[in-house]
């Protein structure tokens, strides 16, 4: 083995306007080697991944291919034959098939004629060598996120680069879909391929990287093998203040034996919800939220979880089946109306319904309420939205340069926080946040859970909570485990033993504790 | 994030106004806010220079350019494609286009004309009184915004194919109906508007100005006005804030056709005659275009404003001004306003910087 690392870099610094967002950043990884890079949102990690892959250039530094220098920024073809990049996003086209994808800017050998012949071989060759299994004639708008992923990494092996950067993939997989994901990763470890791994699962990292690197503030401030190395150790080491930590992790979990409420009204009523939905059916789906009860929902990937949520939400509507918020039934399909019945909702997909990317914070966090700031006009001063987000953006403590700046311009979690300020602004009675802390860091992910579930209590609201990401539910009163859409079984005991979480999830077990 | 932040005092009073004595800052570093409101203000006046400068070229061009006979006369013509262009405006911030509002433009005017006039002068003969035919002018915009929004939001047909099919469709009934004639002899509270002067001012500038206006603080500062950009900007993040975002496209899709149905009215009282060419036989729309997209509003949706779209206006009716002062040679002045038209794009996109960029 040469003793060169596969990539390194030396001294990356990165300005964007008065953003400081790399200051001399070294790190390298070996061949055979799996790097985890972990940070908090805003610590630098998506810019360091867009230096790494050569899609923007540093202001200071250098980046370094088995020690030669790497080609200038923007030389497309020369970087991807070195490094290879499964982003965050998926950026494969659907309408095109799995060859052409796994080709697509890469040529197929003579010129810039594409041989058809040859690409599907190659296509098939490489599919068959790593055992994944996808024809190379499939339309890609027919694969699963899951398959998508593998196309995304034959795509990243059929350019032969020896160094694979994977920006948070398991962020939209399923339990069984990650572990094999983990063993494909493995499998390319092992035959020298030199990976960095960037996750926000901090329990992914421990699982398949030798050594983790943790980015802060754009620096480098812990490169260390994940041996011996503790969880909290990792945390602090991201968030930086080992002092406050562990009282601000402790102390929500405390809560939930105040919350068995004497109310016994439920808020929200599920009644046999059906629906065929392509995001998962729904087969008779019901129940019931009290006043203040936090009630989770989880699920595999197509199990339904996002389904009911988005259906309870009035953004979806249903074949037959009823939503009652206090008694009253909720036109289905109608999300105005669903709000207007109390019925706050944060989606799934922040980027795609969460937020309005141009327009400014203050304007985002009161999407919900124009009707009550105007006056019998309707008219509405900038400053009166202003005021009114102020409280709930500084309570989430939304970094951002002040409130007009454009929602877009901030970081994936301070975007959540926004979206989450949104639905709060309007006084819900019922709120339905769909894996809200999805892609959020650890430290955004605590206040934001403990946000939804304090307002629930202390507001008397109800929360149903749908997330696949088990350590979202450990605030909630109740779990509910769908299993292709029907309720499997009901967990009504904190604390949630994991394991039988997970075994219901498959539908594998009956746990002992049901409703 | 503010360090010692704990989640247990995170929940969040909603609202409760005036308790803080000023709005609290929500800001980190007020200086970075405040650069973004000026590159903001830069934007807006990014066509001012060049508006200076058409002066300047103007003055040199003819001694005849800084009169106020002339500015007043400018002013007119560009009104009726101005009220056209806030109307294209609203329908692009929103996400959507219009090509028909040409076909609006010469149709409304049209059928109200056709309802008023005598057989004698190509009319239908009921003489309708003339006020009532301003309503019915208004009503056949609101109808065909009404057609072309449930169309295209209830119908989820493509915008610009279902406003092409319109533009001709309603182009041909604008000739159908008058076989091709023309209409004079136009009743004075049919023409008032496009032809009247108040104080030496043409009414019709004064009535585009208010309109400019009124849509510009409506946008601004009415809550329906700021789902607009909201629908625009990202529809789906729009419906999920409880938004009817079907009902405020359709709606901006009927003050559109309305507004161009009044510009129609302008036209029609300016030269005192309804001609079957009116709008799509002139071809107005890339003007409209035009001055929608050099004044900043997006053709992808939730980006522009009243004052953008303004100074789109006055830039392309002085650039037609001074043509015609020069006396170019009629040959070749639709060659030359389109590069001016180029040009002023082009210089739109440098100094706005990427808000134009689409």
């Amino acid at each position: 083995m040469s003793t060169d690392p596969v990539v390194q870099a030396v001294g990356i610094d990165k300005r964007f306007g008065s953003t400081h967002a790399l200051r001399g950043v070294d790190i390298s990884i070996d061949a055979g080697r799996c790097l985890g890079l972990v940070g908090r949102n805003g610590a630098g990690k998506s810019t360091l991944v867009s230096i790494l892959s050569g899609l923007v250039a540093p202001d200071g530094g250098q980046v370094r291919f088995d020690g030669r220098p790497a080609p200038s920024a923007g030389a497309v073809d020369a970087w991807r034959s070195r490094i290879a990049t499964v982003f965050q996003h998926s950026m494969v086209v659907p309408q095109l098939t799995v060859a052409e994808n796994v080709f697509l800017g890469s040529g197929t050998g003579r010129g810039r004629l594409v041989n058809w012949r040859t690409m599907h071989r190659r296509t098939d060759e490489i599919m068959a060598e790593w055992g994944f299994g996808i024809s190379s004639s499939t339309l890609c708008q027919d694969l699963t996120v899951e398959q998508l992923q593998i196309v995304e990494i034959a795509r990243a092996l059929a350019t032969g680069a020896r160094c694979l950067l994977l920006d948070e993939p398991t962020a939209a997989l399923e339990r069984g879909a990650v572990q094999r994901l983990f063993d494909r990763v493995n499998q390319l470890v092992a035959s020298g391929v030199a990976v960095m791994y960037i996750s926000h699962h901090l329990e992914e990292v421990f699982e398949i990287c030798q050594e983790v690197a943790v980015l802060r503030d754009g620096e480098v401030v812990l490169t260390t093998p994940t041996s011996g190395l503790t969880k909290d150790q990792l945390v602090s080491a991201m968030v930086g203040t080992v002092a406050e930590q562990p009282g601000e992790r402790a102390a929500p979990a405390a809560v939930p034996a105040a919350a068995a409420t004497t109310a016994t009204d439920a808020v929200l009523v599920v009644e046999s919800l059906t629906t065929s939905s392509p995001r998962g059916r729904l087969n008779g789906v019901s129940l019931q939220v009290r006043r203040g009860e936090c009630v989770g929902v989880t699920g595999l990937l197509s199990s339904g979880v996002s389904t009911l949520g988005r259906v309870v939400a009035g953004a979806e509507t249903c074949d037959s089946g009823r939503v009652l918020v206090d008694g009253q039934a909720v036109g289905p399909g109608r999300r105005d109306l669903a709000q207007r019945a109390g019925i706050g909702y944060i989606p799934e997909d922040r980027r795609a319904e969460g937020f309005v990317a141009h327009l400014g914070v203050a304007e985002n966090a009161t999407m919900t309420i124009t009707d009550r700031l105007s006056g019998a006009l309707g008219l509405l001063r900038p400053a009166q939205r202003v005021e009114a987000a102020a409280p709930l953006t500084e309570a989430l403590s939304v970094v951002s340069s002040g409130p007009d700046q454009p929602v877009g311009e901030l970081s994936g979690g301070n975007q959540q926080k926004v979206t989450v300020a949104r639905t709060l602004v309007h006084d819900p009675s019922v709120i339905v946040a769909i894996t809200p802390t999805r892609g959020v860091d650890v430290a955004s992910k605590t206040l934001l859970l403990g946000a939804l579930t304090g307002f629930a209590r202390e507001r008397g609201a109800a929360l149903l909570l749908a997330s696949d990401e088990l350590s979202d539910l450990t605030q909630c009163d109740r779990v509910v485990v769908l299993v292709r859409g029907r309720v499997f079984a009901e967990f009504t005991e904190p604390p949630f033993d994991r394991e039988q979480l997970i075994a219901a999830t498959e539908g594998l077990a009956r746990s002992g504790q049901d409703s | 994030m503010t360090p010692g932040t704990t989640p247990r005092t995170t929940p969040a009073p909603v609202p409760a106004p005036a308790v803080e004595p000023a709005p609290p800052p929500l800001s980190t570093s007020p200086p970075a806010a405040r650069r973004t409101r000026a590159v903001g203000v830069l934007r807006q006046a990014a066509l001012v220079p060049v508006l200076l400068l058409l002066l300047v070229v103007g003055s040199l061009v003819s001694s005849a350019f800084l009169t106020e006979s002339n500015l007043a006369g400018v002013g007119q013509q560009v009104s009726a494609l101005g009220v056209v262009v806030v109307g294209e405006s609203l329908i692009l911030l929103i996400g959507g286009m219009d090509l028909s509002l040409e076909s609006t433009y010469g149709l409304a005017p049209m059928v109200a004309a056709w309802l008023i006039l005598p057989v004698s002068t190509y009319g239908d003969g009921i003489m309708l009184n003339p006020y009532l035919g301003l309503l019915v002018l208004l009503l056949v915009g609101a109808a065909i915004g009404l057609v072309n929004g449930l169309l295209i939001v209830k119908g989820r047909l493509n915008g610009f194919i279902v406003t092409l099919g319109m533009t001709i469709v309603l182009a041909g009934m604008q000739s159908g109906v008058v076989k091709a004639q023309s209409l004079y002899a136009l009743p004075e509270a049919f023409s008032y508007l496009g032809s009247a002067y108040v104080a030496g001012v043409p009414v019709s500038l004064i009535v585009a100005v208010a309109v400019f206006v009124l849509v510009g603080l409506f946008l601004r500062y009415h809550r329906t006005g700021r789902a607009i950009y909201a629908v625009g900007g990202n529809p789906a993040a729009a419906r999920a804030a409880g938004i009817k975002v079907d009902r405020v496209r359709i709606g901006v899709y009927v003050a559109g056709s309305v507004l161009a149905a009044v510009g129609g009215l302008m036209e029609a009282g300016r030269v005192s005659a309804v001609t079957a060419q009116q709008g799509y036989g002139e071809g107005i729309i890339f003007s409209v275009f035009a001055a929608a997209v050099i004044g900043g509003v997006s053709l992808k949706g939730g980006r522009g404003n009243m004052v953008g779209a303004a100074t789109g206006v006055i830039l392309l009716g002085l650039v037609q001004n001074i043509l015609d002062l020069a006396n170019v040679s009629n040959y070749w002045i639709e060659a030359i306003d389109g590069v001016v038209i180029l040009f002023a794009l082009v210089l739109a996109r440098v100094i706005g910087g990427e808000a134009t960029a689409e």
